[in-house]
């Protein structure tokens, strides 16, 4: 069915009916299994769908096994849907925002919850035709719905199948983690695999979890008109980001009307007349919170349990999930993993890009290492948090010294002309050489530009020649650019120190 | 000056900083002046019988002992420029330090302190802790580095002077340093729930604190914590300018008050040729140029208008008819370039970073009092002010009364600045050079 983009969205029903559809067809049946498979893949999440379609292009007999829908938790749970309400909160704020950018604030701003769900569910039915069950099937892959289990070194089975490899890889993902508090499973929350069933909107909403994805919900809902906190056991939110960052997304935060709590644990939560009540402790002082809703953003684990690893020779742990080395190659050499099952980076392009790496390395006796990979991230906040590369104080703690070169937003026109001057671009070279380590920008659209300086990271283009790279005018890309110019006017400083004593000395001498 | 200047593109440093020999008269005097304002703070509202000296001068203000720290710093200035007699602040100065010997250090909930360090605030009177407060890591160090300058000034072999000499090592020398380092040094303790949880990351004035905590021969800290702590910092290029980065301008100045880093490098500084002075002048420049850039269009601020640091300021009940809706923070540590910044400034962080940069600071001190004259209430300066919540008349937002710490750096600074009496007091102290040595600096007056 074709709709226009302003028209209301399809009903729900029949867009799920059309997801379905891709992802779990009703009436799918199960392939007879080959007599031995080139690759079996378990789990067909981001790193699951790459591996398979990636190993079926290399004229490989592949497997493709799912408990679940194709597609994953991206797909279905996380990024995609994620992003699709956040672009309707970014809408809702810079409404109310309006006055900023010189136009007039429209006098009744109404949310319409069930309509932004809506929206986000066309889009996610949308994107799973591309990773239809049929097309897979078309490949050359063949899929199997069920849960997988190790029975052997090379076997396994599914759904009452046996099937037989010569070499697998595990993507079988990850799993909110459900962290142990006294009335939670009595109270009742959300994680990222149901809160996109949401067709109400909560009166008030307690994110417990200050991560990326408890950092991009809590905003989005709050921008949505739910009166929302977030609880944080840190000082600071996505501890492992610039402090800076981390810290212009406080004030952000705060700017939104966000309910913060640093620095706080939830000591337990109650129900009263319907209600859910958190008790909370930062340092030694109490409080609570009210909340209709609880949603957890308090990190993923992975999906280990069910495979019986043990029968295959796979070590793993509650710590790592599947246990891999720099090949990604588990304790069974003819087993390989990918993505979140086995990565503390748990996102999507990394998924993808270890997919490609063990398939590789699995198939063609490659040799690609996860250490030579060069990932970026992005946390999908306003302003949006994009690392890319080692952190100073990982450099740093390596007995590398580290410099870092700084554009504040406020000095890029672009950003300027747009009233988004919150932010940064941050890039972090070895000292007194402009080889390029690490990046943060902090920016509107910081995802899209972090992406520059990962091309000259992977490439080993360092400042002086990024520096040359014409930028157009105005984009708040340019600030990339000032970062290198710094570093070339640093070398011009140098140069002239020089000069300047050269010439004295010669001064001198006549 | 043995500090080392390296290019720092494109922003224009100013001339050199001005000797004491070069100044005009006029400033002179209206350092004299705003020093002696400052002296006095501490000599008017210490507590003669135990010396302790309270955090503001609003009613009811408890003590804080990092004042107590900037009193004991001060009382030989007040001395040396004949704004009061030796005896006097020997008797304040034994006062406040037999106070801490025999104050209550078992810990608990209403004692003053526990294994050397004390509570941040601590009532006037009896010097009980207040307001469920942190036993505070930096603010016990920042109460001995002024103990500490107590003991180098009275060095007279009279049985006062000598009480305090000894009593001020048994001070130093009973403070348990290990216990507070766990990788770094923790930011605060309190007897309900332990360790404090914050992160405590990056470039601070705890140079002091580590230096201290070092330079102990009873219980020192390892110097693994000076190297943990120092691997958090960030060399940065910001604005075209090279320097270690912290955004309040307090921190670039606070242990500059006792310890004098010109020339002394440790390892961090050495990689980065340059060393902590020169970092602060540093971070004058980046505070002029953001004032000067000023993007969030506060009134007021340019490049002769700035002083973002830890202060007083406005709260959402200040904020009224047009106003009302803006973001003010109260106290805050307000810094550059990320904020928090809600217009407010300091008229005395200037003044307190004198003698890194003269020249600059000096003008921004003129052009600050001749706009805003209401910033130094009885000619003494306010914690902050702020230009764009004028009152009907037009007068700035003024912090009411003063605050002890501001008035405590801005004397020092001053002082160091006209005859480094403080920095010559605590260079003789072989307790600070041995921590200085121990994390890693060389080279200038330390050898």
């Amino acid at each position: 069915m074709e709709h226009r983009r302003d028209s209301p969205p399809p009903a729900d029903e029949y867009l799920e009916r059309q997801r379905m559809r891709s992802v779990r067809p009703a009436d799918w049946r199960n392939p007879e299994p080959a007599r031995r498979y080139g690759l079996v893949v378990i789990g067909a999440g981001t790193a699951g769908l790459t591996a398979a379609r990636t190993a079926a292009s290399l004229g490989a007999r592949v497997a493709l096994i799912e408990r679940d829908l194709l597609g994953g938790t991206t797909l279905n749970i996380g990024p995609v849907p994620s992003k699709a309400i956040i672009r309707t909160s970014r809408t809702y704020a810079e409404m109310r925002d309006a006055a900023r950018y010189g136009g007039c604030v429209p006098e009744d701003i109404r949310v319409d919850f069930p309509r932004v769900m809506r929206r986000m569910r066309a889009i996610r039915s949308r994107l799973s035709r591309a990773v239809a069950a049929q097309s897979l099937a078309a490949a050359g892959v063949d899929v199997f719905f069920g849960e997988a289990s190790f029975t052997g070194s090379d076997t396994l089975t599914v759904d009452g199948a046996t099937l037989r490899f010569r070499k697998a890889l595990i993507a079988a993902g990850a799993r909110p983690i459900i962290p142990e508090i006294p009335g939670l499973a009595e109270a009742g929350y959300l994680t990222n695999e149901n809160a996109f069933d949401l067709t109400e909107a909560p009166r008030r909403l307690l994110v417990i979890g200050g991560g990326p994805l408890g950092c991009e919900m809590a905003q989005a809902f709050c921008r949505l008109g739910v009166q929302t906190s977030i609880v944080q056991s840190w000082p600071l939110f996505l501890p492992r980001e610039e402090r800076d960052a981390a810290q212009l997304l406080s004030d952000a935060f705060a700017r939104d009307g966000l309910g913060v709590r640093l620095n706080t644990r939830v000591l337990s939560i109650r129900m009263e007349e319907g209600r859910k009540i958190a008790e909370l402790i930062t340092d030694d002082y109490r409080s609570s919170v009210i909340a209709d809703a609880i949603l957890l953003g308090t990190g993923r684990k992975s999906n280990v349990e069910s495979l019986d690893l043990g029968a295959a020779g796979v070590a793993h742990d509650g710590e790592h999930g599947v246990i891999v080395d720099d090949f990604l190659r588990t304790s069974n050499h003819r087993i390989y993993a990918a993505g979140d099952v086995c990565l503390s980076y748990k996102f999507n392009d990394t998924a993808e890009a270890t997919a490609r790496m063990a398939v590789r390395n699995a198939l063609l006796h490659g040799r690609r290492r996860l250490s030579g990979l060069t990932i970026p991230w992005c946390t999908y906040t306003d302003p949006e948090i994009a690392h890319v590369g080692m952190y100073v104080r990982e450099a740093r703690a390596r007995g590398i010294s580290m410099k870092t070169f700084t554009v504040p937003l406020h000095t890029v026109h672009r950003a300027i002309a747009d009233d988004e001057e919150t932010g940064f671009v941050k890039i972090d070279v070895v000292n007194h050489t402009d080889r390029i380590l690490g990046a943060t920008i902090v920016a509107h659209h910081a995802g899209e530009m972090i992406s520059e300086i990962t091309l000259a990271m992977v490439a080993g283009i360092g400042l002086r020649r990024l520096a040359r790279v014409i930028h157009p005018y105005p984009t708040q890309a340019a600030a990339i650019k000032m970062a290198a110019d710094a570093y070339n006017r640093t070398l011009v400083a140098r140069r002239r120190r020089w000069t300047s004593a050269w010439l004295h000395w010669l001064d001198r001498g006549a | 000056m043995a500090t080392q200047r390296t290019a720092l593109g494109s922003i224009s440093t100013g001339s050199a900083p001005a000797g004491p020999a070069s100044r005009c008269s006029s400033d002179e005097d209206l350092l004299d002046a705003i020093e002696h304002a400052a002296v006095d703070y501490f000599l008017e509202s210490v507590n003669p019988a135990n010396g302790l000296v309270p955090d503001t001068s609003r009613a009811g203000s408890p003590c804080s002992i990092a004042v107590v720290g900037f009193a004991l710093s001060v009382y030989p200035i007040a001395v040396e420029r004949d704004w009061a007699s030796r005896e006097q602040v020997l008797e304040y100065s034994l006062a406040a330090l037999r106070f801490f010997r025999d104050s209550d250090q078992g810990g608990g909930p209403d004692a003053t302190g526990y294994k050397g360090f004390y509570y941040h605030f601590i009532d006037m009177q009896a010097g009980k802790r207040l307001w469920r407060c942190e036993l505070s890591m930096i603010d016990t160090a920042l109460l001995l580095a002024g103990i500490l300058t107590a003991r180098m000034y009275f060095d007279r072999d009279d049985p006062e002077e000598n009480e305090l000499r000894a009593i001020a090592e048994q001070l130093y020398l009973r403070v348990d340093w290990r216990w507070s380092g766990h990788g770094t040094i923790r930011q605060g303790w309190k007897p309900e729930s332990g360790f404090l949880h914050y992160g405590w990351e990056g470039y601070s004035e705890s140079i002091v604190l580590y230096v201290l905590a070092m330079g102990s021969p009873a219980c020192p800290l390892l110097t693994d914590a000076y190297d943990a702590w120092t691997a958090t910092y960030q060399w940065e290029n910001l604005y075209g300018i090279d320097f270690l980065y912290a955004g309040p301008l307090f921190i670039h100045q606070f242990s500059h008050a006792w310890i004098d880093f010109r020339g002394i490098r440790d390892a961090f500084m050495r990689d980065n040729r340059s060393d902590y002075f020169e970092n602060s002048r540093r971070a004058v420049l980046i505070q002029r140029e953001y004032a000067r850039r000023n993007p969030l269009e506060f009134a007021g601020y340019g490049e002769n208008c700035w002083g973002l640091t830890a202060c007083d300021g406005p709260d959402a009940s200040t904020a009224t008819g047009a106003d009302a809706g803006a973001r003010l923070f109260g106290y805050a540590a307000r810094g550059v370039p990320y904020g928090p910044d809600d217009g407010t400034l300091a008229g005395w962080a200037p003044l307190a970073s004198l003698p890194f940069e003269p020249a600059i600071t000096l003008q921004a001190v003129r052009t600050m009092q001749q706009r805003y004259p209401e910033m130094r209430p009885d000619g003494r300066y306010a914690s902050s002010f702020n230009p764009g919540l004028a009152n009907t008349s037009g007068a700035s937002w003024v912090s009411p009364g003063h605050y002890g710490l501001d008035q405590g750096i801005v004397a020092m600074m001053i002082e160091n600045y006209r005859s480094g009496l403080v920095w010559r007091l605590l260079r003789g102290c072989a307790w600070i050079t041995h921590g200085l040595r121990r994390a890693g600096f060389r080279g200038g007056w330390l050898g």
